[in-house]
């Protein structure tokens, strides 16, 4: 098991998310979102410049931008 | 029963199509007080119900971060809807329903419609409702919103619900660190009776522990020193957690939410055939449409067909409606003696009106080709794939669409765009977009171009064009960054959004849409338009030339007639304009057609317009300009199409509607000492950036407030002036 950001985590990875740490209107945004620790996300895909992200959670797919998924730290296998 | 019940859910929930299956054409829109979030109210009335239903702004939670959010929970905590039907996505139950316990958290009786249980029942989803009816304590019911099955049953569970007494507040354990705080706050909440005629005691205390600047304003007012023995509570949780746990309450609170709903799901409620995050249709489409390379060339397309669809359909109706105002105004022109009156209803009145109204096809299809790129739920992708380029500027990825409508391919119209930036839920990055789209080329500043190009560019139009496209684009990008450093700064409103599935739109959804936005444009528009057209009339008609001088230009006409040999004055007097002229009499008609725009040209010299004009002279020279081309750019005010035929006005040539007359309008501006290359560029520069006609302030003004309509003029206006008198002066003094 590792931590890593999502930043750098590659298409079609799955990981369980471990942390988010951030407050305010981005935290809040990410935790309505259910972005909570202990729920699994895998990155579906990138925009053609490489951010924002797509990320698929809880069933449906939601997109970032990389500044704000590096609040969000995720525990992969391997 | 007549009751009012409240609709609220997550947004691409289908909260719409349900408001629509259930009130059907009985509805109406407005704002809500003080901001620009639309009010959708109607009645449901059948089997001898009449129910007034107010759909709320969809949500995905109850904070006081977005203005939404606020609106939303304002509304239930105090206009008291009897029922709150919460929608609830079936394919997407687990997020759903975190909106759902924060409105039991909040007391309010609720009903739960289970929408779209055919979707989830494609992806292999069964949801045991009775089983989650029994565990959240209020009716759920299936429903599918599309197809209207299942609104009869809703709507009698409503009606049970309605007949209840008021539910206790669900209380959500959230964990022995914060429970001991939360209980102790809910008791000193409870003892002094603090904001509870409002909120259950508990929520409150969750508020405090939340940071919600809306509930600790409040508290504030009400009773400063609860308010701040609360706070303290809150402060000595909030470091105790950080340094134990490192995390915050309101995160804790969050998990422990989620943690609710998931313990509640694991109860045998959900069965899933397949696994949660398969690939399904909708994310097989995705591999194509958002794919790095096919992605953006598929998205260039569909924008450019889109406008192309929308400018090229729209053409025919609009032509209609140019037909019958000019039928009017000739009618009109025939039926009425000459004079002041006549002046003011051909001009003033059907003219105003005439150019309200000739937007109005436009601005029906422009709606229908975005309804139709919402509610598929293309228009995330397209911001999905935009946004890292927008990011830079501080604006969203959303603004595209707005850019583009307005004109970011050459031929557009800033009022739809500016009315597009309702897609745009960051309201800084809104604020920012609607003031720059205005700066995209629109339809109306394309003849003005166009003249300038054929005047002093004849033998590079295509490139010309090309350039000032470019440099439209950079100018709003430019003034975007601009203003989100200085007038509109902050962070960036966070990204975070869902990309729905591919949805097909429905046939009514896409029409009850399409209808409301140009129901809005007409009934606002044009009587603020009205009004302003009539002023500019008069502005450019009054104080009317002394009697003496009008007696002058009739007595040189009564000259050159009286000069003429009788058979030319004959020939001319029985001409109807089917046969051609002898050179006579053609001279003739030339000279005293020139007699009369050199009149025309004097009244405009001496209506209190061109006194501005010539007034403005003593600043405007630094850009080039001379009184008529400001009495042209006054007139643009209204609509930018008036700068060509006010230029031929004001050089005596006679309103130029046809492309003869702006053929010669060309010729006279290359011959006249002084215009150059230079005098072209700053105006075309001052055109493309001054300040936005009327309809498009109008709009800006009902998109935002009026101090944002009043900004973009003198803004805009000072931006483009600026340039222009840079281009001017440099251009000068290098000896252009």
């Amino acid at each position: 098991m590792m931590k890593i950001n999502i930043r750098n985590m590659k298409v079609d990875q799955e990981g369980t998310i471990a942390s988010v740490k951030v407050g305010g209107e981005l935290g809040r945004r990410l935790r309505d979102m259910g972005l909570v620790p202990g729920t699994a996300v895998k990155v579906q895909g990138r925009a053609p410049l490489y951010d924002p992200v797509a990320l698929r959670v809880k069933g449906f797919t939601l997109t970032l931008r990389n500044n704000e998924a590096d609040h969000i730290e995720v525990e992969i296998d391997g | 029963m007549n009751i009012c019940v409240a609709l609220g859910g997550n947004p691409n929930a289908g909260k719409t199509t349900l408001f629509n299956a259930l009130t059907g054409s009985r509805q109406h829109v407005g704002n809500y007080p003080g901001v620009t979030v639309d009010r959708k109210e109607g009645r449901y009335v059948q089997n001898g119900h009449d129910i007034h239903i107010v759909d709320l702004p969809g949500t995905y939670s109850l904070t006081a971060y977005s203005v939404e959010e606020v609106v939303a929970r304002d509304f239930l905590v105090n206009e008291c809807p009897r029922v709150t039907i919460n929608i609830v996505d079936a394919s997407n139950l687990e997020r759903n329903l975190y909106l759902t316990i924060q409105l039991l958290e909040l007391g309010i009786p609720i009903c739960v419609a289970l929408n779209m249980i055919d979707v989830a029942r494609s992806r292999g989803i069964e949801i045991d409702h009775q089983k989650l009816s029994r565990l959240l304590g209020v009716p759920v019911v299936p429903i599918m919103a599309r197809s209207g099955f299942g609104k009869q049953a809703l709507m009698a569970a409503v009606e049970r619900v309605a007949q209840q007494p008021l539910p206790q507040p669900l209380r959500v354990s959230y964990g022995r660190d914060l429970e001991t705080t939360i209980q102790s706050m809910e008791q000193v909440i409870t003892k002094h009776g603090f904001l509870t005629d409002l909120y259950p005691a508990r929520w409150i205390a969750l508020k405090y522990l939340e940071n919600d600047a809306q509930i600790l304003e409040k508290g504030r007012a009400t009773e400063a020193r609860i308010a701040d023995q609360l706070v303290a509570e809150t402060q000595k949780v909030g470091a105790h957690i950080e340094e134990t746990l490192e995390t915050y309450p309101e995160a804790m609170i969050a998990d422990h939410r989620y943690g609710f709903i998931s313990s509640m799901l694991k109860q045998g409620i959900v069965k899933e055939r397949f696994d949660k995050n398969r690939l399904f249709l909708s994310d097989r489409i995705d591999k194509v449409l958002v794919n790095r390379f096919a992605g953006p060339l598929i998205m260039f397309l569909v924008l450019f067909g889109l406008y192309q669809l929308v400018f090229t359909y729209s053409e025919v109706p609009v032509g209609w409606c140019e037909t019958v105002f000019e039928w009017l105004s000739d009618v009109v022109s025939t039926q009425m003696p000459d004079g002041l009156l006549k002046s003011l209803i051909v001009s003033g009145v059907i003219d105003g009106v005439g150019g309200v109204l000739g937007f109005v096809p436009l601005i029906m299809f422009m709606f229908l080709g975005i309804a139709v790129l919402e509610d598929s739920g293309y228009l995330a992708r397209v911001a999905f794939m935009l946004d890292r380029i927008f990011q830079i500027f501080g604006l969203h990825g959303s603004s595209v669409m707005a850019y583009i409508v307005s004109g970011g391919i050459a031929g557009g119209c800033a009022v739809p765009g500016v009315m597009a930036t309702r897609t745009l839920r960051s309201p800084k990055e809104r604020i920012a977009t609607l003031l720059t789209a205005p700066f995209m080329n629109c339809g109306a500043k394309l003849p003005v171009f166009a003249l300038l190009i054929a005047a002093f560019f004849p033998n590079s139009q295509a490139r010309m064009m090309f350039l000032i496209t470019l440099i439209s684009w950079s100018g709003a990008l430019l003034a975007a960054k601009f203003l989100r450093l200085t007038v509109v700064k902050g962070p960036s409103t966070p990204f975070v959004m869902e990309l729905p599935p591919y949805r097909l739109p429905t046939f009514r959804g896409l029409m009850i849409h399409t209808w409301e936005r140009t129901w809005q444009y007409v009934k606002k528009a044009g009587t603020v338009i009205l009004g302003i057209s009539i002023l500019l009339w008069a502005a450019m008609t009054f104080p009317r030339l002394p009697a003496a001088q009008v007696a002058q230009y009739a007595a040189d006409r009564d000259h050159m007639v009286a000069q003429a040999s009788p058979a030319i004055t004959d020939e001319l007097a029985r001409w109807t304009g089917d046969t051609p002229l002898s050179a006579g009499a053609a001279r003739l008609k030339r000279e005293l057609t020139a007699s009369r725009g050199r009149q025309s040209a004097a009244a405009l010299r001496y209506s209190l317009a061109g006194r501005i004009g010539g007034g403005l002279e003593v600043v405007s020279r630094w850009a080039g300009f001379d009184w008529r081309t400001n009495i042209a750019l006054l007139g643009g005010f209204a609509a930018k199409e008036v700068i060509v035929s006010t230029l031929g006005t004001a050089y005596s040539l006679g309103a130029a509607n046809d492309d003869d007359a702006q053929a010669s309008i060309a010729s006279r501006l290359t011959a006249e000492p002084g215009w150059r290359v230079l005098t072209a560029w700053s105006m075309i520069v001052f055109v493309m950036f001054y300040a936005p006609c009327f309809v498009t302030i109008v709009s800006i003004v009902r998109e935002s407030s009026w101090r944002w309509g009043l900004f973009s003029v003198i803004f805009n206006t000072s931006l483009a002036f600026c340039v222009s008198v840079g281009i001017y002066q440099v251009g000068s003094l290098l000896g252009y």
